[in-house]
């Protein structure tokens, strides 16, 4: 038998500190009020930093702090000269990558070849891709000298936390905008060494402001008088919370919330590739993707081929440590989430649908969840219409193609969805009849910064990346 | 064992497999290639790649003298030490077997001969079939054949399977691997559909390529046979093995296709028996590699012989 030897990316890079302050005006400062949280890393409980709780008034100051760098300094720079800092902080990404993928993969859970190989490289490309924006906004097709926004004020979720901050600040300061970021409590520390990024570039201080803090800190920022753009990545329910507190306000609003996304697979795909897309779509990140192919809509004479491919990859699917090249899937990012996991698994399982796992062993600490498929699954079960994010597979059946889009259609969610097929027109007209945001045919969960991702239905408005995406962070 | 299923019903199941993309099938080989094999797991790894190692010389300027070093060689491919096993095969021209078999006897070292108008296959069928036989009774065991490309490509998938099924035939005891030359058949769907193909005809090993056309093994292209070989074993029980061969000349390179067996077909296929990279220089890197690994320190080439 080949064992692989464990094969552990070296911490020694990364320097956290005890404790960490806001990063408010270009300076690390304590908050207001005293008190604050752990952040742990999920794959060993092990308590990592000291994270300050921010409260309203320290979201005051950095609001301030925005603003002043919004009238004095980033409002009026040209657009060349903000493409300079952008590229900047885009080159000191990619320089920092090894020690930023590190940090992301022990604060968040997540395996360290997908911080190395996915979010590093997409992070630091985001803030290419805008700063060749910057001094070409008129070109964009939002006419002639589109005007920023001014103070942004940005919320984003522990699923991707780098990657996320990246698409929220990099189009929001090509734009001309000034940011306060809440990052997300259980994963602040990689926007904590993106602060020091911009004190590296020499970003002028009060262009970005990093506030962090739960959710009460997030509708701080949010609510916040003096912020004129508000943008949330997250749960629908939250994202409902900020539609109402943000209505009649003035503020410009983009919401990229929850999926249940269907992947298609047709009696003609090429078979081996589609199980490829489907282990892709949903074990990915440990299915902590709002746009995760959650739902296999497989149709029915092919569906046991496809099953049984599907469980024997599964059975080559390496679970463990983290920081260990060779692990396919880390962490469950908190004990708060995998409830909410084991919750839905075993609603689906007092609903008859039947649950199969590969054997898989669970380390004895951290928060871990086997990746897990429910075949049996109907319409009408739980965990076919609530978002899980977590490694757990739905699987329907249809027999004919429109009954596949009926059935993929019939969520509250319109964020993603997967077609697989070998035929070039199906592949056009199932993407015409799908209500979904971003449309992947045979492939899944590829990102890229040229192009524009957002959702339908539930799963939010606005665009992010691309050209689409200026248009949330420019008056047009 | 000889074909599987009459020729009309081989080639009516052809037309039932599942097409490739060609995307998906290289994203899944650039993964695993990203695989990371160190100490204990390289250790074992570099031995289990040297006893597959079919080491190969097919130069038009090959003498007796160059073969007999060879199959020393591959006896004992780490003279200064013992515990270096042995290779699984040595491959040769048909003029070549006889002094090989004469040098490999007793050794359990199996003897490979490529026959049947190596490299292109254009040779009239009754030469193949005289090739194939003047090779098993000189003294090979193992067969490589290359398919009749150009039968292929023009679609004339009887003429092909005819040919394998004649070759099988002439090979008496003879293991018989296929040459696919994937280089020449320009698509993934052409690959598999030349897997199965191959297969059916009653192949014992299904293999990429000659070593003389550019591309030779991929990655991709192997794991796809991979995914054919157990793909064919889950429909009709009877195991096939692959040999990647040509262009595969470090050690790293080796664990990959490795990690690839592993992964793809499954540990089944982790033996000579089933699987073997047909290579001539790669052998030398495993060895440096091993003695790195022995030692702790890197020697040079000069620590390992040239032939």
């Amino acid at each position: 038998m080949f064992e692989y030897a464990p094969a552990p990316e070296s911490r020694a890079i990364v320097d956290i500190k005890p404790s960490y302050g806001l990063f408010i005006d270009g300076k690390f400062v304590d908050p207001i009020e005293s008190g604050g949280f752990k952040s742990i890393n999920p794959a060993t409980e092990e308590t990592l930093a000291e994270i300050a709780a921010g409260t309203s008034a320290d979201v005051d100051a950095a609001v301030a702090a925005a603003r002043r760098a919004y009238d004095k300094v980033w409002g009026p720079m040209s657009g060349s000269e903000r493409a300079k800092y952008l590229y900047r902080i885009a080159r000191l990404i990619a320089e920092r990558s090894r020690e930023l993928a590190v940090l992301e993969s022990i604060d968040n859970g997540k395996p360290i070849k997908e911080t190395r190989d996915v979010d590093l490289p997409l992070v630091s490309a985001h803030f290419f891709y805008h700063a060749g924006w910057a001094d070409k906004l008129d070109h964009a097709g939002y006419g002639d000298s589109p005007r920023p926004l001014g103070v942004a004020g940005q919320v984003i979720p522990w699923n991707f936390p780098l990657l996320m901050l990246a698409w929220k600040v990099a189009p929001a300061l090509a734009c001309g905008n000034t940011v306060v970021l809440k990052p997300a409590e259980t994963t602040p520390l990689t926007a904590l060494v993106f602060a020091e990024i911009c004190q590296q570039a020499e970003l002028p201080p009060g262009v970005v402001n990093i506030v962090t803090g739960a959710g009460d800190t997030g509708a701080a920022v949010v609510s916040h008088p003096g912020v004129n753009k508000v943008a949330f990545t997250g749960s629908t329910a939250v994202g409902r919370n900020i539609a109402k507190a943000v209505a009649g306000t003035g503020k410009k609003l983009t919401l990229e919330l929850g999926g249940k996304a269907a992947n298609i697979v047709f009696a003609d795909a090429a078979l081996d590739q589609a199980v490829e897309g489907i282990v892709n779509g949903i074990f990915f990140n440990q299915g902590h993707v709002c746009c995760a192919g959650s739902r296999l809509l497989v149709q029915e004479s092919i569906a046991d081929e496809v099953l049984e491919r599907l469980k024997r990859r599964m059975t080559t699917l390496r679970l463990g440590d983290p920081l260990d090249k060779n692990t396919d899937i880390g962490a469950i990012n908190s004990a708060e989430q995998l409830s909410r996991i084991r919750e839905l698994t075993a609603a689906g399982d007092a609903e008859g649908a039947q649950p199969w796992s590969p054997d898989c062993q669970i380390p004895d600490t951290g928060f871990w969840f086997a990746p897990t498929i429910f075949t049996g699954v109907q319409q009408a079960h739980r965990i076919a219409r609530e978002e899980i994010f977590g490694p757990v597979l739905s699987i329907l059946t249809f027999r004919t193609p429109d009954e596949a889009i009926t059935k993929a259609n019939n969520t509250p969610y319109g964020l993603s969805a997967g077609v697989w097929t070998e035929k070039g027109s199906r592949i056009l007209w199932a993407a015409q009849q799908l209500k979904a945001g971003v449309v992947w045919a045979n492939t899944f969960n590829k990102f890229d910064a040229t192009s524009p991702f957002g959702g339908l239905k539930e799963s939010g408005y606005g665009r992010e990346g691309g050209r689409h995406g200026l248009e949330a962070y420019l008056d047009v | 064992m000889t074909s599987l299923l009459a020729s009309g019903e081989a080639l009516a199941r052809l037309r039932g497999l599942p097409g490739v993309d060609q995307v998906g099938l290289e994203q899944r080989a650039a993964g695993l290639a990203t695989r990371s094999i160190k100490t204990t797991a390289k250790a074992w790894g570099i031995d289990t790649a040297i006893s597959m190692v079919d080491l190969t010389t097919l130069e038009g300027a090959d003498t007796p003298g160059k073969v007999r070093s060879l199959c020393v060689k591959a006896t004992r491919p780490d003279p200064s030490d013992p515990s270096c096993p042995k290779v699984a095969a040595v491959c040769v021209y048909p003029s070549m077997v006889a002094t090989a078999a004469d040098q490999l006897a007793g050794t359990g070292v199996h003897l490979a001969s490529v026959a049947t108008a190596f490299p292109s296959g254009q040779a009239p069928l009754e030469v193949k079939v005289a090739d194939t036989e003047a090779a098993v009774a000189a003294g090979a065991d193992e067969i490589d054949m290359v398919i009749n490309r150009g039968a292929f490509l023009s679609g004339r998938f009887d003429v092909v399977f005819d040919e394998i099924v004649a070759i099988k035939r002439a090979c008496g005891e003879a293991h018989l691997k296929v040459i696919l030359e994937t280089g020449e058949l320009a698509t993934y769907d052409n690959v598999r559909t030349a897997s199965w193909l191959a297969m059916y005809a009653g192949a014992d090993f299904i293999k990429t390529s000659t070593g003389k056309v550019s591309p030779a093994a991929t990655l991709p292209v192997t794991l796809l046979m991979l995914q054919a070989v157990a793909d064919f074993r889950a429909e009709t029980g009877r195991q096939v093995g692959v040999k990647p061969a040509g262009g595969i000349r470090t050690t790293k390179d080796a664990m990959r296709y490795l990690v690839t067996v592993n992964e793809v077909a499954g540990p089944d296929w982790l033996s000579p028996q089933w699987f073997r990279f047909g290579a001539s220089s790669l052998l030398n890197d495993l060895l440096m590699q091993r003695q790195k690994l022995a030692s702790g320190r890197y020697s040079g080439p000069d620590y390992v012989t040239v032939d």
